[in-house]
């Protein structure tokens, strides 16, 4: 897997999120993903950066185009040293809520993505990566 | 930046929200606070809320959206959502947002004669009860 182009933009502020939403929008149309491919990739990068923001206490996006055996993807990695989550298996449960939400943002975000993946530890930090390919 | 606003259009009875701009949280709590406060104050009987402009709708905004009609209802008002994109509908779908107790309808129009309806209907339930 190459990486072809990256870069990394703070999020510190919900003025970001927007930012997150507008970057990851704009490579999607990049990468001629369909109007729907691109809503789904646009949401679950809006549900991840809303965590990191909230529960991470901030963090930043990285961003990464990729191409594996002829196809282009996009990757993006949110990362915090926020308070991290004790246990992965029940936030990762549908209907599970730390608090004010749904509990929808991690297992929902999953389905809106080909590759997710999650890491995360108590007292450094959580980082999460999502992928969406052409 | 802090006094952006969405506009909140009364006609008559009822109550149009034209959602057109990137939610962020801020806003989207001060919708909530001005679209209740208005629902009071005109005692607006229906509000329709349209984000046919959205391109989007996460978890926060499908919040958002189900937290107004429910505070609505409580003001005894009807609120029904106009105008959802296709990719959004899907979208909303598989992150597993299926916004239960909020009506739709596919646009203005047809948003309107479900208020209209909805309220008729309410009407002629309270006559019978008065009986």
């Amino acid at each position: 897997m190459n990486v072809t182009r990256s870069d990394v933009l703070a999020i510190r502020s919900e003025y970001d999120i927007v930012l997150a939403r507008q970057t990851a929008r704009a490579l999607c149309q990049e990468l001629n993903f369909s109007l729907v491919e691109i809503t789904k990739m646009v949401t679950a990068a809006s549900e991840i950066a809303r965590n990191t923001l909230i529960h991470g206490k901030g963090g930043s996006m990285r961003w990464e185009l990729l191409v594996e055996n002829g196809r282009a993807g996009l990757r993006l990695v949110f990362e915090d040293a926020g308070p991290g989550i004790a246990d992965i298996g029940l936030a990762m449960s549908d209907g599970w809520t730390s608090g004010s939400g749904l509990g929808k943002g991690l297992p929902g975000t999953k389905r809106l993505v080909n590759d997710f993946d999650i890491q995360s530890q108590v007292g450094t930090g959580t980082r999460v990566s999502i992928v969406r390919w052409k | 930046m802090s006094d952006e606003r969405i506009p909140i259009l009364r006609m008559g009875d009822y109550l149009l929200v034209s959602i057109q701009v990137d939610m962020h949280d801020k806003l989207a709590v001060r919708l909530q606070e001005d679209l209740t406060e208005t629902i009071s104050r005109h005692v607006s009987k229906g509000v329709m809320i349209d984000i046919s402009a959205l391109d989007l709708v996460d978890s926060f905004v499908g919040r958002m959206i189900a937290n107004i009609s429910a505070m609505a209802r409580i003001l005894d008002a009807k609120t029904v959502l106009v105008g959802m994109r296709p990719a959004v509908a899907i979208t909303l779908v598989e992150l597993g947002l299926s916004l239960p107790g909020v009506s739709t309808a596919l646009n203005v129009e047809r948003g309107m004669a479900l208020l209209r309806k909805q309220l008729e209907r309410g009407e002629h339930a309270d006559e019978r009860h008065a009986q």
